[in-house]
């Protein structure tokens, strides 16, 4: 039996101090973002904003060039999109053909897949860049992509192995037995099975592309394709003081995922806990 | 996480049948193909290409003095020889790996804690998960930036300690080169927290309250209680929060590059920010490859002795 006692009271107590102490840095965004220029430097920082203004939003909308958040929002988009989709397809196969056609060669390979995970990016980006810079794909939304896909099919590919094993293989039989080529069994019986891990892997991968900094730093730096924390760091670099505007810049940047995550909050944190696990 | 990456016996026997290479009664003739093998191969190159052929590629510029343009000369051990007595690139070493134990080792045990608390009993525990794991899902280097702001000589954290009659506690924190790697701490822990909790809250779903409600009864109190009933059974949940944990840790990037870049004096210069100054800012490619070569080394190393831990875990839960 669990009783609510005086000192679960107690514990719910401490937890929500605790949780309030966390979110406080957010308090302090909103707050400074919604001051004038003269109120973020001249007024304590936890002093609520006596007369908000929204001039700071419309000032970083005014902000030209590739230091323009909502350019930097767009590019974010269309690369997290671009990336999430070419690792649902690209490791859904992979994952599908070397744990269901089972032989020596696949397992190694599959192994060899899955080794991936533990390499870190950063020694390999040298000759990347390299490469990319000859053929022209240094700053190129779908070259960073196509890096993004190459760099995340280990995780995919794990994910995605480990549900197909559990998964059992009398859909695809009787599909087969139907009539149906391979393809259309993958895609028709066998991908619609997938989609609880395709959601964990949309959410993990979709937030490593959306977040990632170094990568973009590197390829698309000072591009027009410059992704959301490119941009955020190109324009921060650029105005140091005026914390309202930055802090604006910074809102408009984590307000995407914040909604979203508060949205779906079961999804992202099955995926994180859920996803890691299986 | 081991367990499935290690196919078990019987379903590699009852799966063969794709294969047709099995003899016996069970051999069925090419019934089922499952795909086509050809579909693996754009994953297989774009994997190969990016983590074995390009990392290959990379590891043999860390012996070369390549500038990023031209040629370049071969000059054997010469860039790691330059690391030993370049101080700042030496001193990063030692930053990440402490930004790394240290992150480590506070969010566990906080998560830990927050976990426990959370777990069971409080009627608002649901929302409390949601709030607590918000950081987690944010952009690293969008967040940093409000704890700039909160670390700075006038910012919140000094007017609170004046606030609270600790004046002498106050620093320029972000300029200060003894305080300013914690701050770079304070961050991480600040945004990893959540994600330890959502791992452990996992792993103590699994724990049956009968066991502890016995052990009660048999007198056991709570901290006997954790220490040889829950934290057993939730093991795999410490390995994969450690694992991922101490990887993360030691890539510890967006954090400083938005903080302090580094300074004061490279007193929080990590091997990501080294590794990125000097490849892509200076165009020292040679020595700067030689840095991810070590960097590399010390993540495989963290991963192995990881891998090596949990492996032995599982052999004695075996017996």
């Amino acid at each position: 039996m669990i009783r609510y006692t005086k000192w679960t009271l107690a514990r719910e107590i401490v937890m929500w101090v605790c949780a309030v102490i966390m979110l406080l840095p957010f308090y302090l965004l909103v707050n400074t973002a919604l001051k004038t220029p003269a109120d973020a430097i001249g007024t304590p920082a936890f002093e609520p904003a006596l007369r908000p203004t929204f001039d700071s939003f419309i000032a970083i909308f005014q902000t030209g060039g590739t230091s323009n958040i909502f350019v930097g929002l767009f590019n974010s988009a269309v690369i997290t999109a671009g990336a999430v989709i070419g690792l649902i397809v690209v490791g859904g196969v992979t994952a599908y053909v070397l744990t269901r056609r089972l032989s020596r060669v696949s397992t190694w390979l599959y192994y060899l897949i899955l080794a991936g995970i533990v390499v870190p990016a950063q020694l390999g980006l040298v000759p990347l860049y390299i490469g990319a810079r000859t053929v022209g794909l240094l700053g190129s939304p779908l070259g960073m992509a196509v890096i993004y896909v190459a760099m995340l099919t280990p995780l995919a590919v794990f994910l995605y192995g480990g549900f197909i094993r559990a998964l059992p293989t009398e859909y695809e039989e009787a599909a087969t037995i139907d009539g149906a080529s391979p393809l259309r069994t993958y895609v028709q019986v066998v991908f619609p099975l997938l989609s609880p891990a395709t959601g964990t892997i949309a959410i993990l991968t979709g937030l490593i592309v959306w977040n990632d900094f170094f990568t973009p730093l590197i390829f698309l730096n000072g591009s027009d394709s410059a992704t959301l924390p490119v941009v955020v760091y190109s324009y921060v670099n650029g105005i140091i003081v005026q914390w309202n505007n930055i802090f604006a810049v910074l809102i408009v940047a984590l307000l995407p995922i914040t909604v979203l995550y508060l949205i779906m909050q079961k999804k992202f944190i099955q995926g994180f806990s859920g996803g890691l696990k299986s | 996480m081991t367990h499935t990456i290690t196919p078990s016996a019987d379903s590699r026997s009852t799966r063969r049948t794709g294969t047709g290479r099995q003899s016996g009664p069970r051999a069925r003739p090419k019934l089922m193909t499952y795909g086509s093998w050809w579909w693996a191969l754009p994953g297989l190159l774009a994997v190969f290409s990016v983590h074995y052929v390009a990392t290959g590629i990379g590891a043999g510029y860390a012996f070369t003095d390549f500038k990023g343009i031209g040629s370049f000369e071969w000059i054997g051990f010469d860039n790691f020889v330059e690391i030993l007595s370049d101080k700042k690139a030496f001193g990063s070493i030692g930053n990440t790996v402490f930004l790394a134990l240290a992150s480590l080792v506070i969010v566990n045990v906080v998560g830990l804690l927050f976990a426990l608390a959370l777990n069971r009993g409080i009627r608002t525990r649901y929302i409390l998960r949601v709030l607590l794991f918000l950081p987690v899902v944010l952009s690293p280097l969008a967040v940093s930036y409000i704890f700039r702001f909160i670390f700075q000589v006038d910012g919140p954290l000094n007017s609170v300690l004046a606030a609270v009659g600790l004046e002498a506690w106050q620093r320029p924190w972000l300029a200060d080169p003894e305080f300013a790697i914690y701050t770079i701490l304070a961050v991480m822990v600040w945004q990893n927290v959540g994600f330890a909790m959502i791992i452990y809250l996992a792993g103590l779903a699994t724990v049956p309250h009968e066991i502890e409600e016995a052990a009660a009864i048999d007198g056991a109190g709570v901290f006997s209680r954790f220490w040889h009933i829950t934290l057993p059974m939730i093991q795999p949940s410490v390995a994969i929060a450690t694992t991922l944990g101490l990887t993360q840790g030691l890539k510890v990037f967006d954090q400083v590059q938005a903080m302090t870049r580094g300074g004061p004096y490279g007193a929080t210069e990590t091997l990501s920010t080294v590794i990125y100054t000097e490849t892509f800012a200076n165009a020292n490619f040679g020595y700067g490859a030689a840095l991810s070569l070590v960097f590399t080394v010390l993540v495989l190393a963290a991963a192995a002795f990881q891998l090596f831990i949990t492996r032995d875990r599982s052999r004695r839960e075996a017996k």
